[in-house]
């Protein structure tokens, strides 16, 4: 290969400033030998410099702590003594037997369960249905979306208003309809569905943007020939659309497993895991266990058993979605 | 085939007008290119005829029926746009059956007509591809397969051509004007490259300002330019314009004094062109020659070799620049100073409304 080096004026040349150009190529072989590596380990080294900053945030901020949290669950440690004994496997056996860590795990997979598909679905059709240049569009955007930028303290309070018994709104409804109200946070078999609901109200505009941003890539000619292809709207849905839109579904319910498998401050100020342990989620739990109960290792391991479970759920749904990818042929 | 009418189509976005009051009728199985520069309007109307831009007034007939409310599918017609519009998702063959199954065409039939397509477009090996798997000019061929298999009544063509590179477009437009001999369907195609329309049309509507300029065959359009801007929109290089006042008749024909002095006999008939005390006189670079002999002199500033002739750009005495040919082999070099002579019969004047007189 030959590569050309730009110089600035030496000494001697006829112009003083003028570029002079080496090829590589016309040197002795022995100063191309040793003028080549010498170049391209300083470029190695340089170049490494500009990722060195995010390696060492990474490392303090994600890769100490998940270490560290691994290690803690193998031991028992007493926060108030500083004592701390290796036990191996100890606390995940205890975990195993534990009535309310499995009760913890069952609430975590219904909650993400009931969200994950709905924050699909309706933000789809939110973005489907605000999908629009006009006033009334970017309104009920700002709207939908403004419910995101309030804190959980907000949000819970505001429906424990609307759940409360008797007075609040939804007893109201009923009372109007000529039925008896109901508080579901207080029933076993509607708190975790109403900490849902409460949940999709609240961050539903997340996925609504994710959804508008991707529709707005299409192409608008592609609907023009799909116009002229003779197709209505459901099949320019179903055959257009929804095809173009897999990437973003999948990013969207991958985001989605993530957060709502992360579910503690809804059921921590709407129910505080009640009633009868019916709302606790798993990271309720972890908080219960490392700072109620100063138990620490058993808390880690919880964590550990989490961490677990969400790697398998996102490695499902990428599995998931790439061999949806594969099966339509589709080329990345 | 169907022939295609519009009948005072007029388009408005607000209160401005894009489209006036606009009638054409296209012939069935001709082959229609509207010409124009960008924002003409060109690709409105044709937006228009595919009933993809409501119409403001006026009528659009497809083989004779009222389309102006049809959907864009129900109006018999297919459309190659200009970035292709393939369905990123689907196969070559799945984006060709698309519109056939939306209209429950029989399995059998839609393999056909994609086989023939596929055959006559040299698609073949590529039916299983998506598109992102294929060249700008594969994905082209593959929207007007697209096209083709819908055995459309006319198809419309909006700058189909103009993403491909200079070689891949020369062979596009070759394969288009034989699909054009193969399937003697109605083809309507937009534009604003002269050479597309000069080569593919067998009529050319010229637009501008969402008006049409001129309307007529190609060698029409280049010989008789109805207007100023029509001479200088068609042909390349571009046609030379010279202010020109009108003098004493000679011979029935108008002889015109340019601004240096020198006179220039016209084969413009005297009773054709209005007596307007300025005009322009119009003449083509291949009609305007060297010539020591000539009177009207020059010096040659830049000289284009393009093998099969010589362009040569001219300074006139009076500071106007003009493009004249020579010989492919002709010595002239930059700073010499050279006669032009004008080949009477080939000047055209342009009255001070735009309006061309051309020699009888």
């Amino acid at each position: 290969m030959c590569i050309c080096l730009m110089k600035p004026g030496l000494p001697g040349m006829p112009h003083k400033g003028a570029a002079m150009t080496t090829t590589l190529s016309a040197l002795p072989a022995a100063a191309r030998a040793s003028s080549q590596p010498k170049v391209k380990g300083v470029q190695h080294w340089s170049n490494a410099l500009f990722v060195l900053p995010f390696v060492l945030v990474y490392i303090a901020l994600l890769v100490v702590p998940v270490v560290t949290g691994l290690w803690l669950s193998l031991n028992d440690v007493d926060v108030l003594s500083g004592d701390r004994a290796f036990i191996g496997l100890a606390n995940f056996a205890r975990l195993w037997h534990d009535d309310i860590f499995r009760g913890a795990i069952r609430n975590t997979f219904l909650f993400v369960l009931m969200t994950t598909p709905a924050f699909v679905a309706l933000g789809l059709a939110l973005a489907l249905a605000l999908n629009r240049q006009d006033r009334v569009g970017t309104a009920l955007r700002t709207i939908f979306f403004g419910s995101s930028v309030l804190s959980v303290t907000i949000v819970t309070l505001v429906w424990r208003l609307v759940f409360m018994t008797d007075k609040g709104l939804l007893a109201n409804v009923m009372h109007s309809l000529g039925l008896a109200s109901i508080n579901p946070l207080t029933s076993s078999a509607l708190a975790l569905p109403a900490i849902a609901l409460v949940t999709v109200w609240w961050i539903i505009g997340l996925p609504m943007m994710l959804f508008l941003a991707a529709l707005q890539q299409i192409p608008e000619e592609i609907y023009e020939a799909a116009a002229m292809d003779n197709a209505g709207r459901w099949r320019t849905f179903w055959s257009i659309t929804l095809p173009q839109l897999r990437k973003t579904v999948a990013l969207v319910a991958i985001i989605e497993v993530i957060l709502q498998f992360q579910l503690f401050g809804q059921a921590q100020l709407m129910t505080n895991g009640g009633p009868n342990n019916s709302s606790r989620p798993l990271v309720q739990f972890i908080y219960e266990a490392g700072f109620q109960q100063w138990a620490l290792g058993y808390s880690a391991a919880a964590a550990q058993v989490l961490f677990g479970l969400m790697l398998i759920g996102v490695a499902l749904q990428m599995w998931i979605s790439k061999r949806g990818q594969t099966q339509s042929g589709e080329s990345t | 085939m169907a022939g295609i009418q519009l009948v005072g189509v007029n388009k408005r976005y607000g209160g401005t007008e894009i489209i006036p009051e606009f009638n054409l009728e296209i012939e069935s199985g001709e082959f229609l290119v509207f010409l124009g520069p960008s924002g003409c309007g060109k690709s409105t109307l044709l937006r228009m005829i595919a009933g993809l831009e409501p119409v403001s007034a006026g009528q659009i007939r497809i083989g004779g029926q009222d389309v102006t409310a049809s959907a864009p599918g129900e109006r018999d017609l297919a459309m190659v746009f200009q970035h292709y519009a393939l369905y990123p998702h689907m196969t070559v063959r799945e984006n060709m059956a698309f519109g056939l199954r939306n209209v429950n065409v029989p399995a059998a039939e839609i393999d056909r007509r994609i086989t023939e397509a596929a055959r006559m477009l040299e698609l073949e090996g590529m039916l299983a591809r998506k598109p992102i798997q294929l060249s700008g000019g594969q994905r082209q061929r593959v929207a007007i397969g697209r096209a083709v298999v819908k055995e459309p009544g006319a198809f419309l063509f909006d700058e189909p051509l103009s993403n491909l590179d200079a070689a891949l477009r020369n062979r596009t437009r070759v394969e288009l004007a034989r699909l054009h001999q193969r399937l003697k369907t109605t083809m309507v195609f937009v534009t604003h490259d002269q050479v597309e329309a000069m080569t593919l049309a067998s009529r050319i509507v010229v637009m501008n300002r969402g008006r049409i300029e001129q309307m007529g065959t190609p060698i029409e359009i280049y010989r008789k330019p109805a207007t100023r801007f029509v001479a200088g929109f068609i042909g390349s290089p571009a046609m030379n314009f010279i202010d020109a006042i009108p003098v004493a008749a000679e011979a029935d024909c108008i002889k015109v004094r340019l601004a240096d002095g020198t006179e220039l006999q016209t084969g413009v008939p005297t009773q054709a062109a209005r007596k307007d005390a300025k005009l322009v006189a119009g003449v083509r670079a291949e009609s305007l020659t060297l010539d020591d002999a000539s009177p009207v002199r020059g010096r040659a500033d830049v000289i284009e070799r393009l093998g099969e002739r010589t362009l040569v750009y001219v300074t006139l005495s009076n500071g106007h620049s003009v493009v004249a040919q020579a010989h492919r082999e002709s010595p002239v070099a930059s700073g010499d100073l050279v006669g032009l002579h004008f080949e009477p019969e080939h000047v055209h004047l342009f009255d001070e409304a735009g309006l061309a007189w051309h020699a009888a």
